[in-house]
């Protein structure tokens, strides 16, 4: 029998480390009764902390939201006692569960070793077929072959544009160069996008591999994994796996005894969003400041120091190896026309079911959401997705049967982005949501173009003003013009696309923007400045909690007596309405 | 004491080791200033232009990289940092109110380190555990799914446990 426990950041983050501890403990008391093993994200986020029991007749049992208390009594029933309790399980491979909903409709291409294997360990990883496809192509296939495979394979960037990703290899084959690099964009930087984070600690030898087929598709031989520092264990088990790939001969000189030879460096970022788009990632791994500079020498004629260069994504590099091992065809026949395989969403906000999804491209937005998702956790109504993070845009809920490819999602005016896919219900404020993004898209700017600079700072500016009820007539208009004039006047992909958020929640939302213009209304009650807490005489029983709860201490009355609530003191926290259990705090 | 500098060599000995492993080329800039900041808390006007004469990189080209990345502070950090995410999913679910919770219970803004030295509170872009939101992050703990009564029942605790009056 073996304990299998998901330590990704999730999982640690809830307590994995803990329950990691009690299965140590338990296993030293009943030495024998099982064996430990970890592995990365199971995709079941929204029940971290994941332990699956796998039984020597092939019966897995995962259990959901595992403490330690928990872990002793399933180690308990369980794995001495051989019999499972159900009041924990979340999935199993011998009975239906409700949770079975999330993993229906799924295609687990790249996530297909990640939550099985243990990350740390080669074998486990070659097992499940890691690097079948870089031996493949490194013994049995000529370069340009590998580029051919890829160009059949309709294999598009995942960090979000969408090129072609054999073609982009053409271009960096082409050039002659003593020099060559090969370079893995692991800054993940989109606020709310966690999906390149649970490949790099699920299946690091998944994008090691792909490196190793495009170093040697393009003619580098040094290659660079740029990764945020924010990820501390993707940087660990990406270093474990190199060392141990390099032990191995994957890695090296003379790769796989074929007279290949690939180095492979970690880099790590420093925290910069700007850093994402290629030419300032380049800048900040040469130790320069992370800012992008006109294409026109595209970086496969002048990248990394000046040599020939080739970026990938990182979840594009994980599909680089199964596509040669298993061919391009059969990748091909996932997805649509133009968007072939799958793509991993980060499921998270407002939503049920919150986690890793992979689906074949081309499913609807509503089958994701609430298929997989299982709608909103509140059972309020969806109104919008934020796709794309900062570049992308808001999706409102009546075009949820938007098919997922990248044309479709571009019509709507937001993109396929990285991955990040963050639901939203009628408790979220859209003009809120656009001033989110752009304090986050005003604060990464690199400052190098003047509208970028400038101009998403006076957007700023005018949305704080609307939010705070002092918006004016026009505010709109000015928005929106401000918005085309940073998409056509920025140089990098962050400018252009800055203001996506706040042009799409226009098109989509135009009211909420003129219900707090012109009302001074917060439709959401979200913007604090537009709304007022009041306490309904008639249904306060005077119980006090509110009172004692209130951080400002702007809530008085004595017990038994109708409280009021002093408006010049109230911090607008709701921490009122909360805690009130006779629903007598009011919102308006 | 060293000759030039006046700095006790024991200060010093931190740097030295780092500069032992790098060649000092300007590639080398950023993984140098992620270490120095690693060993000393912060990146020091000192070590800064030692590390200026040692590597012939202008001052100037250290503070433009230093000041360009989120993650390089030049000032002394509190005992214990505190990350408030505000990613996405985090600001959906109300990471504004655990923000200003944590302001209110420390009496420090954003970006500020208590009087007693011993916290500092950051937003941070994001955490990656979404699925967890809102989260905060005080030094390697995360701490998820939190209320503004959440996080100050366990900034209080940290107090209680470390026996720190307020």
């Amino acid at each position: 029998m073996k304990i299998v426990i998901g330590l990704g950041s999730c999982g640690i983050a809830s307590g994995g480390l803990k329950v990691k501890e009690e299965f140590e403990k338990l296993l030293a008391e009943h030495p024998g009764a099982a064996e430990l093993a970890e592995t990365g994200c199971m995709g079941m986020c929204y029940k971290e902390v994941n332990v699956e029991i796998l039984e020597d007749d092939g019966r897995s049992t995962i259990y959901g939201e595992v403490s330690a208390e928990r872990a002793r009594e399933i180690f308990e029933s369980h794995v001495l006692g051989g019999k499972p309790v159900e009041q924990y399980v979340v999935r199993s491979n011998y009975a239906e569960n409700e949770n079975d909903a999330f993993f229906n409709g799924q295609y687990r291409y790249v996530l297909d070793r990640c939550g099985k294997i243990n990350p740390e360990s080669i074998d486990e990883a070659i097992a499940a077929g890691a690097y079948r496809g870089a031996e493949k192509a490194l013994k049995t296939m000529t370069p340009e072959e590998v580029i051919d495979e890829i160009l059949r394979s309709g294999l598009r960037g995942r960090g979000g544009a969408g090129f072609p990703t054999g073609q982009k290899w053409k271009f960096a084959r082409a050039p002659q160069a003593d020099q060559k690099y090969i370079i893995c964009n692991a800054d993940e930087g989109d606020p709310g996008a966690f999906m390149n984070r649970s490949v790099l600690e699920g299946d690091p030898h998944a994008v090691i591999e792909g490196l190793l087929i495009g170093g040697y598709a393009i003619g580098a031989t040094e290659g660079y994994i740029y990764v945020r520092a924010e990820y501390p264990l993707a940087i660990k088990r990406l270093k474990i796996a190199i060392k141990q790939a390099e032990e191995r001969g994957f890695l090296g000189d003379n790769v796989m005894g074929t007279g290949f030879s690939f180095h492979l460096h970690i880099k790590e970022g420093a925290g910069a969003f700007v850093c994402g788009e290629e030419t300032a990632l380049i800048a900040s791994i040469e130790g320069q400041r992370g800012m992008p500079r006109m294409r026109p020498p595209f970086p496969a004629n002048r990248g990394l120091f000046g040599k020939p260069s080739n970026i990938n994504n990182v979840e594009t590099l994980a599909d680089v190896g199964r596509i040669i091992a298993d061919g391009a065809e059969k990748y091909a026949a996932l997805g649509t026309e133009k968007s072939k395989g799958t793509k991993v969403f980060a499921l998270a906000g407002k939503v049920k079911r919150g986690g890793l999804a992979e689906v074949p491209l081309g499913t609807s937005l509503r089958d994701v959401i609430y298929g997989i998702g299982g709608g909103t956790a509140s059972g309020k109504p969806i109104k919008a997705v934020q796709m794309g993070g900062p570049s992308g845009g808001c999706i409102p809920a009546d075009l949820l049967d938007t098919p997922i490819d990248y044309e479709s999602l571009a019509a709507t005016g937001a993109i396929m982005g990285s991955g990040g896919m963050i639901v939203m219900d009628e408790d979220n404020c859209m003009v809120d949501i656009a001033r989110y993004f752009l304090t986050f898209i005003q604060s990464e700017s690199c400052g190098k173009c003047t509208f970028c600079r400038i101009g998403t700072r006076r957007m700023l500016e005018i949305l704080t003003r609307i939010t705070k009820g002092e918006g004016r007539e026009g505010d709109i208009e000015l928005l929106e013009e401000l918005g085309q004039q940073i998409k056509r006047s920025s140089l990098c992909g962050l400018g252009q696309t800055a203001p996506n958020p706040v042009l799409t929640t226009i098109r989509y939302f135009r009211n909420e923007y003129e219900a707090h213009i012109r009302d001074k209304k917060c439709p959401a009650h979200q913007c604090k400045a537009l709304i007022r807490y009041e306490i309904q005489a008639d249904k306060c029983v005077g119980c006090t909690v509110c009172a004692r709860k209130c951080p400002a201490g702007a809530i008085s009355g004595s017990a038994k007596n109708p409280h009021t609530i002093d408006q010049s003191k109230c911090i607008k926290c709701g921490i009122c309405k909360s805690s009130c259990r006779f629903g007598a705090i009011t919102v308006d | 004491m060293c000759g030039c500098c006046g700095k006790s060599e024991a200060y010093l000995k931190p740097f030295e080791d780092i500069m032992s492993e790098f060649e000092g080329k300007e590639s080398d800039l950023i993984p140098i200033l992620q270490r120095i900041q690693a060993s000393y808390g912060y990146l020091p006007e000192d070590i800064i232009r030692e590390l200026s004469a040692r590597t012939g990189i202008f001052v100037t080209k250290i503070m433009g990289v230093a000041t360009f990345y989120s993650q390089f502070r030049l000032r002394p950090m509190g005992e214990h940092t505190i990350r408030v995410c505000f990613g996405t999913a985090c600001h959906v679910n109300g990471s504004e109110s655990i923000a200003d919770a944590l302001s209110d219970e420390l009496k420090i803004p954003l970006g500020g380190t208590t009087q007693d030295g011993k916290f500092t509170l950051e937003s941070v872009a994001c955490l990656g555990c979404c699925s967890l939101a809102p989260v905060m992050m005080i030094d390697d703990e995360t701490y998820g799914r939190l209320t503004p009564d959440k996080a100050r029942n366990i900034i209080r605790e940290l107090y209680a446990k470390e026996g720190a009056s307020k």
